[in-house]
């Protein structure tokens, strides 16, 4: 059973209006169990639509949403237990913490679970963690911390949840490359270690091949690719065709097949690439064991 | 993306009304105002039945959008109509039972109440709200009240506040909506329960909000210097109105008007309200 | 060629929630020619954007001298006016595009700085035209700004600056809450701005391509100086970025990395061909001196 599964979906915003949007059209994509996918495309491309469809924000004007194998708008009155399953982490979410302690903000998702106290606090540490925010900082006001606190804070308002799914909005947005490289690191290890499937949503093609699994590509409201990183990221003159970038590396690697050093049209990340042209070179791998920078 | 919201009521168009300085059209709405008020008789209220109808047609807006916006009155007309129908007494009595008595004075005042009330909206808001943008009402507003600047009145301050207040409608509007969603997706319960419930409810909400409004006004503000504000003292303007004849003769429209109405109040007979 | 932009031992600093002092800004000394495209780099609460408000008077530095053009703005007998003319002349563009819009109509919000400044209304309506032609969003001139998109919003907060003619502008993160479209409109609208009108510009950025359009590259850490050069000095240094929390372009990454498996490969190339053509040609080369 997979953990997300998207029957001929549709959207459509202001239906009936004279400003009616097909912001969705007959999207069908299945996101296996304890995978991280990443989803990518312009804005606009119906790709906040797709992920505010997954928790119910949104309902589908035809189609279903199925989530672990139940549609979840087939009792729509317990919608709100979706948004638990499937837990939403908006663009800037720092922008929505407001209790007076850290720890209270990030208990805010358990509590409305109905979850008992020990297991909220218990809950609130161990997202704490997860996140990356010390646990020095959880009897502060989230309004002292810095702008990268704050992410981590949000970001674990909504992994406290424990959800199946853990949808995430551009997370690493207006982070500098450090804080960018935490909080996905953070995020990755979380889908890893708690088993609990992820999905990001980002504009940066580097950032997804280095800490997804599988991509999928959103165009003019379709699903326009779908595939390993490898997959995707090989059919790049489809992706620049729609005005979507590749990694640099990517493109480096097919310059460098036309000079006659073929490392394969799939690299996606510098290490994998260099990994290549050791190969290519005929080093073996352990002769090149630790000399590769890990700065990236 | 979000939903198109626009602000105030303004329609699109090109009409004579949406081209006429916004001054002009403040003091023709007060000047029509006063029409509406001044009519007494029959006579007067069809001409002033025919005046609305021919702003509407001027201004080109869709008769659709004038009855939406009527709609919220419609409770407030019933009750003056139900007011003025059972209060009010005359010489003609049409209808009695027990307590009640109802009289033809009764009936027509509560019809011509309803006459004035729904002109008195379509005028203001045909002349106004559907064919000025926001900017050019405060614009207008604060170049109308340019006298009172001598007073030392706040007028420019008052007008830049309106400005920058309608600049941010929209946008609060989206941050509401997405922080909504934010608290929504964290299993938030907006709506329902009691009272005391959903005010609870609301602190997640406006919290953030207010947060935010503080950030974006003190960002706002450092912009604002940047671009070297320093008050109303000094400040010239890119679009300065200017009168043209057309809004001499626009103004002049509604005096006409009100002089042809006070002439049939006085001249035509018929059936005239008390007050 | 003159320096616009003058600093000496500039420092500056401010005090937490707690007391606890934080030198934003520590003993920087700099000297900016008219006319250069300088970008800043540096981790967050490096004080890069801290040093760009206080050189136009938006922070009071604590010591340290500013001169702008040869004028000292930390002198004592500086008039308010005087605030207001270097304002003018060094405009600020920030990150958040929604947040530095004043009106609800984009030709009324780019007229706002030279109302400001008191200029005649036909002057006006000419440096708005030209102002909005530069940054192409003349189409939009009576649009809505609330309607427009991220990249469109934030030429219209440029072109509200370039229309009260300044002689160098500082993009402060402006490009950081863009999508890649967006980003590039202004990216192109930044360099055409440098390039074709000779706008000085200082642009704080995260992103290493946008620093290597620059002429000069300035890393900061630690609220001081850390990196000053041409981008190619500067993204050859990769240890020392990677330690000041930064990144290479992948083209400096990739080559940095071939070098470490025995090639010797410059790093300053950060275009995709030559930089695959470069390393092409010393792969193939050490195969066949190693057969």
């Amino acid at each position: 059973m997979s953990i997300v599964e998207l029957k001929d979906v549709n959207f459509v915003y202001g239906q009936g209006t004279p400003y009616e949007i097909n912001a969705l059209k007959n999207i069908n994509l299945t996101v296996e169990h304890g995978s991280i996918t990443g989803l990518i495309g312009h804005t606009g491309s119906g790709k906040s639509t797709l992920v505010q469809l997954l928790n119910g924000l949104l309902k589908p004007s035809s189609g279903q949403v199925l989530i672990d194998g139940t549609d979840i708008w087939a009792e729509p009155k317990k919608i709100r237990d979706i948004r638990f399953k499937v837990g939403l982490v908006m663009q800037y979410p720092e922008y929505q913490l407001f209790d007076e302690t850290v720890r209270d903000d990030i208990a805010f998702g358990p509590k409305n679970m109905g979850l008992d106290e020990e297991e909220i606090k218990k809950r609130v540490i161990e997202a704490a963690e997860f996140s990356g925010l010390d646990s020095a900082l959880l009897d502060k006001s989230p309004f002292d911390l810095s702008g990268g606190q704050k992410r981590r804070a949000a970001l674990a308002g909504v992994m406290a949840m424990n959800p199946k799914l853990l949808v995430l909005d551009e997370p690493a947005a207006g982070l500098d490359p450090r804080g960018r490289r935490e909080i996905l690191g953070r995020i990755r290890t979380y889908g890893r270690e708690s088993g609990t499937s992820v999905m990001i949503v980002s504009h940066s093609m580097e950032d997804m091949a280095k800490y997804c699994d599988r991509i999928l590509v959103m165009c003019g409201g379709q699903l326009m690719m779908e595939g390993t990183c490898a997959e995707v990221f090989s059919r790049y003159n489809e992706l620049i065709e729609v005005g979507l970038d590749v990694p640099q590396i990517t493109k480096i690697a097919a310059a460098l097949k036309k000079h006659g050093v073929d490392i394969g049209d799939d690299v996606y990340t510098v290490n994998f690439a260099l990994a290549r042209v050791a190969e290519f070179m005929g080093l073996s791998l352990d002769q090149i064991e630790g000399r590769l920078h890990h700065g990236s | 993306m979000a939903l198109d919201i626009s602000i105030g009521q303004y329609f699109e168009g090109s009409s004579v009304i949406h081209k006429a300085d916004p001054r002009v059209k403040l003091i023709s709405v007060i000047l029509y105002i006063t029409v509406i008020f001044l009519a007494k008789n029959m006579f007067s209220f069809a001409l002033l039945i025919l005046s609305a109808i021919a702003l509407i047609i001027i201004s080109r807006i869709p008769i659709k959008i004038i009855t939406k916006g009527m709609k919220p009155l419609i409770l407030i007309l019933v009750f003056t109509a139900i007011l003025n129908i059972f209060w009010l007494q005359g010489d003609t009595l049409v209808f009695e039972f027990g307590i009640i008595h109802i009289y033809l004075e009764g009936i027509m005042t509560a019809i011509f109440m309803i006459i004035r009330i729904t002109i008195l909206l379509i005028g203001t808001s045909v002349i106004l709200t559907y064919t000025t943008t926001p900017i050019a009402l405060t614009d207008g507003l604060e170049q109308l009240l340019e006298p009172l600047k001598k007073t030392k009145l706040p007028v420019h301050e008052f007008s830049m506040m309106m400005t920058i207040a309608l600049r941010f409608i929209p946008t609060l509007i989206e941050e509401t909506d997405k922080i909504m969603n934010a608290q929504k997706a964290r299993g938030a319960d907006i709506g329902s329960g009691g009272i005391m419930q959903r005010a609870k409810a609301l602190i997640p909400i406006l919290i953030p909000l207010f947060i935010s409004a503080f950030r974006r006004a003190d960002e706002l503000s450092t912009a604002m210097e940047c671009r070297c504000y320093r008050g109303g003292e000094g400040r010239t303007r890119m679009s300065k109105l200017k009168l043209r004849a057309g809004d001499v003769v626009f103004a002049g429209t509604f005096i006409v008007l009100g002089a042809l109405i006070i002439i049939i109040n006085i001249y035509a007979p018929g059936f005239n309200l008390a007050y | 060629m003159s320096a616009i932009i003058k600093t000496e031992h500039l420092c500056y600093s401010y005090h937490t929630e707690e007391n606890k002092k934080v030198q934003a800004v520590n003993d920087v000394s700099i000297e900016i020619e008219e006319g250069q495209f300088v970008a800043i780099l540096g981790h967050n609460g490096s004080g890069k954007s801290t040093f760009a408000k206080l050189l136009n008077m938006i922070l009071t530095p604590e010591s340290g001298k500013i001169f702008i053009d040869g004028k000292e703005l930390t002198s004592p007998d500086i008039t308010e006016d005087d605030i207001y003319d270097i304002r003018r002349q060094i405009g600020m563009v920030f990150q958040n595009p929604d947040n530095q819009i004043v009106a609800t109509i984009v030709e009324e919000d780019v007229a706002f700085g030279p109302e400001n400044l008191g200029i005649p209304s036909d002057e006006i309506r000419k440096r708005v035209d030209n102002a909005l032609e530069t940054v192409g969003m003349k189409k939009y001139a009576r649009h809505a700004p609330h309607k427009l998109s991220g990249g469109q919003k934030q030429r219209v907060a440029i072109a509200g600056i370039i229309a009260m003619m300044p002689r160098c502008i500082i993009f402060d993160e402006s490009t950081a809450m863009l999508d890649p479209l967006g980003r590039r409109e202004v990216m192109d609208t930044i360099e055409r701005l440098n390039r074709k009108d000779g706008k000085t510009v200082l642009h704080i950025t995260h992103y290493m391509g946008e620093a290597t359009r620059a002429d000069r590259v300035i890393v900061m850490r630690h609220g001081s100086v850390y990196m000053d050069g041409t981008p190619k000095e500067i993204f050859t240094r990769v240890d020392e970025l990677w330690e000041a929390g930064l990144e290479v372009p992948q083209t400096t990454e990739f080559m940095h990395g071939l070098n470490e498996l025995g090639l010797s490969l410059p790093l300053d190339i950060f275009e995709t061909e030559p930089c695959a053509e470069k390393s092409a040609e010393a792969i193939l080369k050490w195969i066949s001196d190693h057969k």
